[in-house]
């Protein structure tokens, strides 16, 4: 295995989030009765016309400019031609030789901390084809042409990702830049973003790429991380059992964890691209990349950046905290209250207690249950010490569960941090007289002990005196201090 | 007679109240009635619907609205979508086929206040030079019935020449309304590519298809070409150009227009056919245009070209001839190989299977450069001839076809002999130029055309001169015996 070299490209497909289909005036929403939101563009009945949607050009071009590729100033539709049910028109209109969008590239992060930087061979649109549907339909297959039309952005990347684990922060990282350019929703559920794998192998140190398989229509970070580890395997055991990798198409079946062959090279179709005619070609001129251009928000790259300069967060917390456009407004709407001085304060706690909570509960962020406003109030309470960091995760839990302020909670149960040196001495004393035999123990040497007598005050106030002081009085005490 | 009157004469009476619509389109029914039999025009008739537009037309004029072709009749090509209507392209395949919506074409000319009669029969998808490839059979040529009408659009050109409806739209792909209207006598236009929406007009060939109206005279031809064309949002291929006043430019006088004679049309033109053309070039020169001759070099690629360009777009655009959504569909298909096979094995006739097999070769890998990329450098080559040309000259004038409309049955078993009465036509639509054919004498007792092609958009300049032409002769006015 670790004789081998694993080369992977992917091919990205994204819905494109405009209002209607790039050809025709229908809608895009997804889940509609079948063949409701389909018109006759759409069904491809005879002298129909496509038009293009100038809102898809928009945001392919707003892609182009986010990944430094150039931005073609004319491209041209093409039609690849095949037949299949789902397909109305019998060709699917794409772009072939003259794509939109050509030669971008795109830093990754990898999980080492290290940064690789993946090449963007082009992103081109093109159309989607319905759907075929089989369940409830005895001898019979259903047509939905309701997605028949849907505008998307494919996107290729150069062979340059070296393992699984490349190929999905590769993927994490386009899905972050199409939410943040607000040009897809990203819903893998739904199938708005989805991808096929290019995976072959070859001996180390050989410059000849293998053979590879495509796998096709992969719809999760995991099934593409698993799918290319399952073929990896598949290839190298084979070519190491003496077989050699066929080209072919395969597909991943996650309930046997496994790819299985769809169609090889040979049974490929001959897809007869030429230039619809139908279709004047895109030209896109510089005053057009130039609105574009100023409509581009800032990117996950300069705000990652940006983070780490301005609040001196580590280059992993930035990256975290920018990883989506909702997140990192969440957490700059934090630091608005708490101030920048508090800033690795605020991004411990929207990384830790803040995400854990929307993991465990599956919601988004903008659905959140403590709100960025919320949360500065947790927070100020720390930092001016009326409550200790292990407290404020309980009131956390309450304001999430409740919906009430942290203020509210912490008075209500009563939580806010005794800071009254004398009280804590009152408890202190009562735990030296309780415990004559520990006391004399650490007298004698046994300076262990001293996290026993913290717990013990820690029990009696219920978890609320103040650490630090709390420190401070106690070594004074068992040392001998008994003024 | 009524059905002997030009467009501007009965929208003149029905403006007066002197005649009725109605009274118009009952005339006109009840002579297709008679007439239809012996040459098959068409493939659907809409008496009543034509009565209801007919009546509606009426009640339009007599609240005192005018209108160039408001209650005038027409025969729509069977190849434009009319909602409600059968709209078969001549096709077995569309044999089951009511189109759910108006043709732009339709619609334009629908709002004008024009009244339609039927849909008129045609070559298989418009795919022929005769109109035998029709699935509902041939039509008859009103001049001889022996002989075709030409094609692809035989139907609408047989109508207007035997008088069974002023005008008739068509499409022209490679000939499809100049070749059939100089084989029955009428005058045949086509306009610039883009000039007409071309949504609605079922596609045969999307780079070269062009929708364009007969009728009996020029000036007819300009007031329906002022209502049909025009940007359409819905044609990404049409133009948002002005369009001119095409019947305010017919007065125009052609003193010093230049016309240029295409060295390459005359080249082993028949004796008979040659001399027609020189009358009409002294008709032109008595009209005080000037004459010279030019070359388009690459002109004799033309017919190559173009049997490249066509067939590769129509085995694409004929693939949504599936058998799933519309159209004819086999009886009980296996599996899904088993339905597109049959479906479109039945559906679709010889000439179009054979367009089909032709289109899809040459776009295969391996061939793509060889046929389809030659063919477009070539197409580039004709039409930069063409440039150079109306750099020296306002139009070029030569024949319409080599000979006069030839017999059934002659030459639809050599697609190479029938792919060649396009000749002197298909180069106006590589190049995407308007041409006019008007008819210029006859040999044999047959209509010859004489064909006028300009630069692009030059559709008033082309119009006027057919018009002058007009002026100055009679041939136009000839109608074929039986039908005067």
């Amino acid at each position: 295995m670790s004789n081998w070299e694993v080369v992977i490209g992917l091919e990205i497909h994204a819905q494109l989030a405009t209002k209607s289909k790039i050809f025709s005036g229908s809608p895009t929403a997804y889940g509609a009765p079948p063949n409701t939101q389909a018109d006759l563009v759409d069904l491809g009945f005879p002298g129909v016309l496509p038009v293009l949607n100038q809102r898809a050009v928009q945001m392919a071009v707003k892609f182009g400019l986010a990944i430094d590729a150039s931005v073609a100033p004319r491209s041209v539709f093409a039609r690849k031609n095949y037949f299949y049910p789902d397909l109305p028109k019998g060709y699917q209109i794409s772009q072939y030789e003259l794509p939109i969008v050509a030669r971008g590239s795109l830093k990754v992060m990898l999980d080492d901390g290290t940064v690789k930087t993946i090449g963007i061979t082009r992103a081109h649109l093109e159309e989607d084809a319905g759907k075929s549907l089989h369940e409830g339909l005895a001898n019979a297959t259903g047509i939905d042409l309701n997605r028949a039309g849907t505008p998307l952005l494919e996107i290729v990347s150069e062979p340059d990702m070296r393992s699984a684990k490349e190929a999905v922060a590769y993927m994490k990282k386009i899905h972050t830049l199409v939410r943040y350019l607000e040009i897809c929703d990203g819903n893998m559920q739904e199938g708005s973003f989805r991808c096929d794998a290019n995976v072959s192998v070859r001996p180390k140190g050989q410059e000849k790429f293998g053979t590879r398989a495509e796998i096709k229509n992969l719809n999760s970070f995991r099934f593409v991380e698993k799918a290319i580890q399952y073929e990896v395997a598949r290839q190298v055991e084979l070519i190491e059992g003496g077989g050699t990798v066929v080209q072919e198409t395969r597909l991943y079946d996650s309930d046997k964890d496994e790819t299985r062959s769809m169609r090889s090279k040979e049974e490929a179709n001959d897809y007869r691209y030429f230039p619809d005619p139908d279709l004047l070609p895109v030209e896109i001129d510089a005053a057009f990349i130039a609105s574009v251009r100023a409509s581009l928000p800032e990117l996950p790259d300069q705000k990652a950046a940006r983070f780490a300069k301005d609040f001196a967060l580590s280059a992993y917390d930035a990256g975290v905290l920018s990883a989506s456009r909702e997140l990192g407004a969440y957490f700059e709407a934090v630091i608005a209250g708490v101030g920048a001085g508090h800033a690795k304060l605020a991004a411990n706690w929207v990384m830790g207690e803040l995400s854990s909570a929307l993991n465990r509960d599956n919601i988004d962020i903008e659905n959140a249950k403590v709100d960025p406003k919320q949360l500065t109030g947790l927070l100020l309470r720390i930092v001016d010490a009326t409550i200790s960091g292990k407290i404020a995760k309980e009131v956390f839990e309450a304001m999430w569960s409740e919906g009430k302020p942290a203020d509210a909670i912490i008075e209500a149960k009563g939580l806010r941090q005794i800071t009254d040196a004398g009280a804590i001495e009152g408890v202190i004393d009562a735990v030296m007289a309780a415990n004559p035999a520990q006391l004399a123990d650490y007298r004698s040497g046994k300076d262990k002990l001293f996290g026993f007598f913290v717990g013990q005050v820690m029990k009696a106030t219920g978890g609320k005196a103040n650490p630090a002081q709390l420190n401070e009085l106690l070594k004074s005490k068992l040392g001998g201090g008994n003024a | 007679m009524l059905h002997n009157l030009f467009i501007g004469e009965l929208a003149e009476r029905l403006t007066k109240r002197q005649i009725s619509s109605v009274e118009l389109t009952r005339h006109l029914l009840s002579r297709i009635e008679r007439l239809n039999p012996g040459l098959n025009v068409f493939i659907t008739l809409t008496p009543e619907r034509a009565l209801k537009d007919a009546a509606a037309a009426d009640a339009r004029l007599a609240a005192g609205e005018t209108g160039p072709l408001l209650g005038i009749p027409l025969i729509h090509k069977d190849i434009f979508c009319t909602d409600g209507v059968k709209t078969s392209c001549g096709s077995r395949m569309l044999d089951n086929f009511i189109a759910p919506y108006d043709a732009t074409v339709v619609a334009r000319l629908k709002g004008a206040g024009t009244v339609m009669l039927g849909k008129a029969n045609m070559d298989e998808f418009a795919m022929g030079s005769s109109n035998e490839t029709s699935y509902y059979g041939p039509v008859k040529n009103p001049w001889d019935t022996t002989k075709v009408p030409g094609g692809s659009s035989g139907g609408s050109a047989a109508a207007t020449a035997a008088r069974l409806a002023p005008f008739a739209t068509g499409t022209d792909t490679g000939g499809s309304i100049r070749q059939p209207a100089a084989l029955t006598g009428v005058t045949g236009l086509k306009p610039t590519y883009g000039r007409v929406s071309r949504y609605g007009m079922i596609a045969f060939a999307s780079s070269l298809d062009q929708a364009g109206v007969f009728a009996r005279s020029a000036s007819d031809a300009a007031a329906v070409l002022q209502v049909m064309a025009g940007f359409d949002p819905r044609d990404s291929t049409s133009i948002d150009a002005p369009v001119p006043d095409y019947s305010k430019a017919l007065g125009t006088p052609l003193k010093g227009l230049k016309i240029g004679l295409l060295r390459e049309f005359f080249e082993g033109l028949e004796p008979r056919n040659a001399a027609l053309i020189e009358d009409a070039l002294t008709v032109y020169t008595g009209l005080g245009a000037e004459t010279r001759e030019v070359s388009l070099p690459h002109l004799p690629l033309s017919v190559p070209t173009y049997y490249v360009v066509a067939p590769a777009e129509c085995s694409s655009n004929l693939s949504r001839f599936d058998g799933v959504r519309f159209g004819h569909r086999c009886k009980d298909p296996k599996d899904l190989m088993d339905l597109y096979k049959r479906s479109r094995g039945e559906g679709f006739g010889a000439e179009v299977k054979r367009r089909i097999m032709t289109g899809t070769y040459v776009l295969s890998a391996g061939y793509f450069d060889a046929y389809y990329l030659k063919a477009q450098k070539a197409r580039r080559m004709i039409t930069d001839d063409f440039r150079t040309a109306f750099d020296k000259v306002d139009l070029v004038i030569g024949p319409t076809t080599p000979t006069p409309a030839f017999g059934l049955g002659a030459k639809i078993n050599d697609p190479v002999l029938m792919y060649l009465n396009d000749i002197y036509t298909i180069g106006a639509n590589l190049a995407g130029l308007p041409g006019v054919s008007i008819p210029c004498g006859f040999v044999d007792g047959l209509p010859m055309g004489l064909q006028l092609v300009g630069p692009h958009f030059a559709e008033a300049k082309l119009l006027n001169a057919a018009h002058q032409y007009q002026q100055a002769t009679d041939w136009h006015r000839h109608a074929p015996r039986g039908y005067e």
